[in-house]
């Protein structure tokens, strides 16, 4: 699943020096491969493009091993195997051996919903380092509505079956309005499972998303609410289960640093082998995207227009242009930008001194009203 | 996992199987691979924890650093390196 964890991915805490500004080369540090668009579950958060790829249009195994390959020659460290639900490809352990012989660490982010134990132990095998499940609420009714699936005590087995395996866990937890409140038992259900990990993600809003903002859009005071849950949960669970949590944009004063700047650390491919700088960068419907069938990986990382585009400083606008945080969030998510003003130019609308930050008021505002239904994510109702 | 790790001189490092340690030529320097994460090792840090590898006690460690950084006292030694770890530790990328 490509759910909203991704946008951390590859970039390092504070903890890591980081890409340095002055490097005269960037070298990226983690590769996301969108293995496929299909997936049993239809959640309405999914950060899958509304025009979903269709199986006929996926890249094959050896165009994969290919990238893997091509990956590691440019200093990746990482590769991320997702989706729509990676474990569907039947490809999956070949190309997790591919990547771990060449040094690569390897992850998978996963549902959950089809593994068994002898996959699992296979995958482990062929050398997988982390497995992820998601998981959309505690409570399997709820659980289930939001997915659009029949799946969480399946997600739980898959679970307790990868820790069985001796593999490390991480639980993601896209947290919003409907299931805010059950994010104590969330905690307790990671520790519960022996994770390592408890990732409480945020919905991003574009593309299914934004078509579900209202119904998922938390107010100011859950808000608050989870974040001293957090904050105590971190004290308490120090050592023993390690919590990611960042604020929702719409209640920040500052945004957050997209895929740690565009084209700096960051690919993502998606099925078709499309090359983009974050798994929603396909919303910018004005950028042109090269594919890993036609060009050389480190060119499209170094010379496309679209890796290019946004790359640095230099595009930005004031009131960026001049801020000392310009190196720092590097003026926020553009697809956001994008996709909230219509200008893709702009400070991202999270940042408080953004020109368009009056666009939050009105969700901001509507917060905590009646909740619409979900338009779910599958082929037909983007 | 159920409790926290505290690391004593007894205690034994290691890393723990999601959090990989290698040399990255790119970047010439250690690194630890973790979900989500990289942690770019500097020098002196790199030089730790090739020794954590779960067959020397944090004591040890701090003596075979001690003795071949002869110019700082062994003390001193003891505390940046525990601190470091347990650092580390509190993340979840060391046990013992
Ligand atoms: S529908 Fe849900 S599980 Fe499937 S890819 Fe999208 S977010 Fe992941
Ligand atoms: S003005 Fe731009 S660079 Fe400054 S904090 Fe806001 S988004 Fe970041």
């Amino acid at each position: 699943m490509t759910d909203q964890a991704d946008v951390s991915l590859g970039a390092p805490t504070e903890d890591a020096a980081g890409p340095s500004g002055s490097r005269s080369r960037l070298i990226p540090y983690a590769v996301l491969c969108e293995l496929t668009h299909r997936c049993p579950l239809q959640c309405p958060y999914c950060s899958n493009p509304l025009e979903l790829e269709r199986a006929s249009r996926e890249i094959d195994t050896d165009t994969w091993k290919s990238v893997l390959s091509q990956a590691v020659d440019m200093g990746i460290l990482q590769a991320h195997f997702s989706g729509g639900e990676p474990t569907v490809r039947k490809d999956l352990e070949q190309l997790v051996e591919h990547a771990a012989k060449a040094g690569l660490y390897t992850n998978l982010i996963t549902s959950g919903v089809l593994l068994t134990r002898a996959r699992l132990d296979r995958l482990r095998d062929a050398g997988l380092d982390h497995v992820q499940v998601s998981f959309q609420d505690t409570e399997a009714g709820n659980a289930d509505r939001i997915a659009g699936f029949r799946g969480h005590a399946k997600k739980q087995e898959t679970a307790r079956m990868v820790r069985a395996a001796d593999l490390p866990l991480t639980v993601n937890a896209v947290m919003h309005r409907q299931n805010l409140h059950h994010l104590e038992a969330m905690i307790a259900m990671a520790v519960e499972l022996d994770a390592e990990r408890l990732e409480v993600a945020q919905v991003q809003y574009y593309g299914w998303a934004l078509k579900n903002r209202q119904a998922f859009l938390p107010t100011r005071e859950q808000l608050d609410e989870a974040t001293q849950i957090v904050e105590e949960a971190r004290v308490r669970l120090k050592g023993i289960l390690a919590i990611d949590y960042v604020v929702p944009d719409y209640y920040a004063r500052r945004p957050k640093s997209c895929m740690g700047g565009w084209g700096r650390q960051f690919l993502n491919i998606t099925p078709a082998g499309k090359v983009l700088p974050c798994h929603a960068a396909e919303s910018l419907d004005f950028l042109e995207f090269e594919n890993v069938t036609e060009r050389p990986l480190a060119w499209i990382w170094e010379h496309s227009s679209a890796f290019n585009r946004f790359r640095g400083t230099d595009w930005m606008p004031e009131p960026c242009r001049s801020c000392d945080r310009r190196e720092i969030d590097w003026g926020g998510c553009r697809c956001q930008a994008f996709a909230l003003t219509g200008d893709p130019d702009t400070t991202d609308p999270a940042c408080e001194f953004a020109p368009h930050r009056q666009v939050l008021e009105m969700p901001v505002g509507e917060a905590g009203g009646e909740i619409p239904e979900f338009v779910y994510r599958r082929i037909g109702n983007g | 996992m159920s409790q926290r790790l505290l690391l004593t001189a007894d205690s034994v490092p290691r890393l723990p199987r999601h959090a990989k340690l290698r040399f990255d030529r790119a970047r010439d320097c250690w690194i630890i691979n973790a979900p989500e994460r990289v942690f770019e090792l500097d020098a002196i840090a790199g030089e730790v924890i090739q020794l954590v590898d779960g067959t020397r006690t944090l004591a040890v460690l701090v003596d075979e650093l001690a003795a071949k950084y002869d110019q700082a006292p062994r003390a001193d030694i003891e505390r940046d390196v525990t601190t470091m770890l347990q650092n580390l530790a509190d993340k979840g990328f060391v046990i013992a």
